[in-house]
């Protein structure tokens, strides 16, 4: 009665879904990117100028600020989900927005997730250039403007691999796009969701082979990753 | 002379900073309104109606059928989020969908008389059953649903080896049923029930993932007939006890109040409940699954029968919005 091998069979079947390019995968495949690529585009042009403000400009309490942005690296996606959930319900403050349970509200929701990683991780990046080549910089005569341009240039790998990092963290969590987007198929539905919903019907050859994409993702942005940081 | 310099790095940030945040908003705008054109479009649009639904009717591919079918018909957007009951009814309270599916007949009776649900049609109905190991470990065979209850009550409390149960634990439809049953057995639910050891087990999941969890336990579920059926190739859990009175599972169609939520697609909630209504779509559920599991997984529900105990609700009659 049982299946005789669920995880063979599940395997077979996955390669076959990925290498006929399964319509379904590949939908939710192209969804899952859309979103998480348009939230980390949109974090990124939030979060880079402010971390480079944090770290540029002196004021009172910039640790605590620096801490509690560490601090939200680890944020529970089921909280920012449930908090996002709150917001956009329709009773909620921006429910006239309309944007629980469809992409746009999925891609607000990302964003807002990864946004304190990309300003940390933009603090850090350009804390590691600064000091000897910041001294040097000013030492050859530049002007101030002239000195944060120049540490923004040497520090753009840095920053671009946390912009990755972030990429990798929207792609890859299930949390606030399930509680969010509600799992809507052809609409909102995602890697990450599907593989929760196949493997709760026991479609597991589905499940399977959503989850080698979801890697091979993350295993490309990895790649990326120590390609940037070589240079 | 410090202020000096940062001041005007201050300002050539932040000016920085107000253009990211500008694209920002600007970009995110159009992000959450041309989305809706491509895939989606908030409730309220014409083209799309949002259901919320249980976990129970989208596990046995149901929904998946009906929504080809009345996609090809009518060109609508169905977007069907499933919740479990207790939740679904709650979106509708909120106004998040247009319409609920649902089977919880006490739930969604309060949720038309608090004057958020409209134009309640009972659609189809089949039976809870209560699922076990074959070695039936309580031995609860042959007896009536509440009467198996008391058993695996005193078998569990009793740590009799092996007696587990395994409930959805999720304020769904079936977990309404399941706490029915133990106030029928004459204990209370929270205070006789919950945490009273190791032989209750709450999921928190759907039915499907709540028949794997207790397939791989070996413990005793209540599960509606449909999800038991289309998940038994995979279950070596047997059905226990499939016949009882207190057993019967009604599903219903509720349309969202467009007077408490104004944005709600109600014409479109009224459409697709006059087309659930009708006797093709019924015959369509009464076939749906017959192939494929042996037998239907659902009985559609016709007037004067449904009108009549156990049923007790309307099943015709056009509603209008």
């Amino acid at each position: 009665m049982v299946n005789e091998n669920p995880i063979i069979e599940g395997f077979i079947e996955a390669i076959e879904l990925i290498v006929t390019l399964d319509p379904q995968v590949v939908e939710i495949t192209i969804r899952s990117l859309y979103v998480s690529l348009t939230a980390t585009f949109f974090a990124a042009l939030i979060a880079l100028p402010l971390g480079a403000l944090i770290y540029f400009y002196e004021f009172r309490g910039k640790h605590a600020v620096v801490s509690t942005l560490q601090t939200l690296y680890a944020l529970p996606t089921v909280i920012v989900g449930l908090l996002m959930f709150l917001l956009l319900s329709n009773i909620g403050p921006f429910g006239f927005l309309r944007l629980l349970y469809t992409p746009g509200g999925m891609i607000v929701t990302q964003t807002i997730l990864i946004i304190p990683l990309l300003m940390g991780l933009t603090v850090s990046a350009l804390s590691g250039i600064d000091r000897d080549k910041r001294y040097t910089i000013t030492a050859l005569g530049a002007s101030r403007l002239q000195t944060i341009m120049t540490i923004i240039a040497e520090a753009r790998f840095a920053v671009m691999a946390g912009v990755l990092l972030g990429f990798g963290r929207a792609i890859a969590e299930v949390g606030t796009v399930m509680i969010v987007g509600g799992n809507i198929r052809g609409a909102t539905r995602v890697l990450t969701t599907a593989i929760a919903l196949n493997t709760s019907m026991a479609n597991y050859s589905l499940s399977i082979a959503l989850g080698i994409i979801l890697l091979a993702v993350a295993l490309g942005v990895n790649i990326t990753l120590s390609l940037v940081q070589r240079r | 002379m410090r202020t000096n310099a940062t001041l005007p790095t201050a300002g050539i940030i932040a000016i920085l900073l107000i253009l990211a945040l500008g694209a920002g908003c600007t970009g995110t705008a159009p992000g959450g309104n041309e989305t809706p054109t491509a895939t989606t479009t908030p409730a309220g649009g014409g083209n799309v109606l949002r259901i919320a639904t249980t976990t129970s009717l989208e596990n046995t591919g149901l929904l998946a059928e009906l929504e080809r079918v009345y996609e090809n018909e009518t060109g609508m957007d169905l977007q069907f989020i499933a919740q479990g009951t207790g939740q679904s009814i709650d979106s509708g309270r909120r106004g998040d969908v247009d319409l609920v599916l649902v089977h919880a007949p006490d739930l969604e009776q309060q949720f038309v008389d608090d004057g958020f649900g409209i134009d309640p049609r009972c659609i189809a109905y089949n039976y809870f059953i209560i699922v076990g190991p074959e070695s039936d470990p309580a031995g609860i065979a042959n007896m009536t649903p509440v009467e198996a209850f008391k058993t695996i009550y005193l078998a569990g409390t009793n740590n009799t080896p092996g007696v587990i149960f395994v409930s959805r634990g999720d304020n769904s439809g079936t977990h309404n049923q399941e706490k029915v049953l133990w106030e029928q057995a004459g204990y209370d639910y929270d205070t006789e029930i919950l945490d009273t050891g190791g032989w209750y087990v709450e999921a928190g999941k759907g039915m499907g993932d709540t028949l794997i969890l207790a397939n791989e336990q070996q413990a005793y579920t209540l599960s509606d007939e449909g999800t038991y059926l289309s998940f038994a190739d995979r279950l070596t859990l047997v059905p226990v006890i499939a016949e009882g009175a207190e057993l019967l599972n009604r599903y219903s169609a509720i349309a969202v109040n467009p007077e408490e939520h104004p944005g709600v697609n109600a014409e479109g909630a009224a459409e697709f409940i006059n087309w659930l209504t009708t006797n093709e779509t019924k015959e369509m559920i009464g076939n749906f699954g017959a192939e494929e599991f042996g037998k239907p997984l659902f009985t559609p529900l016709y007037a004067p029968e449904c009108a009549e105990p156990p049923f007790n609700c309307t099943c015709t009659g056009e509603v209008t919005g």
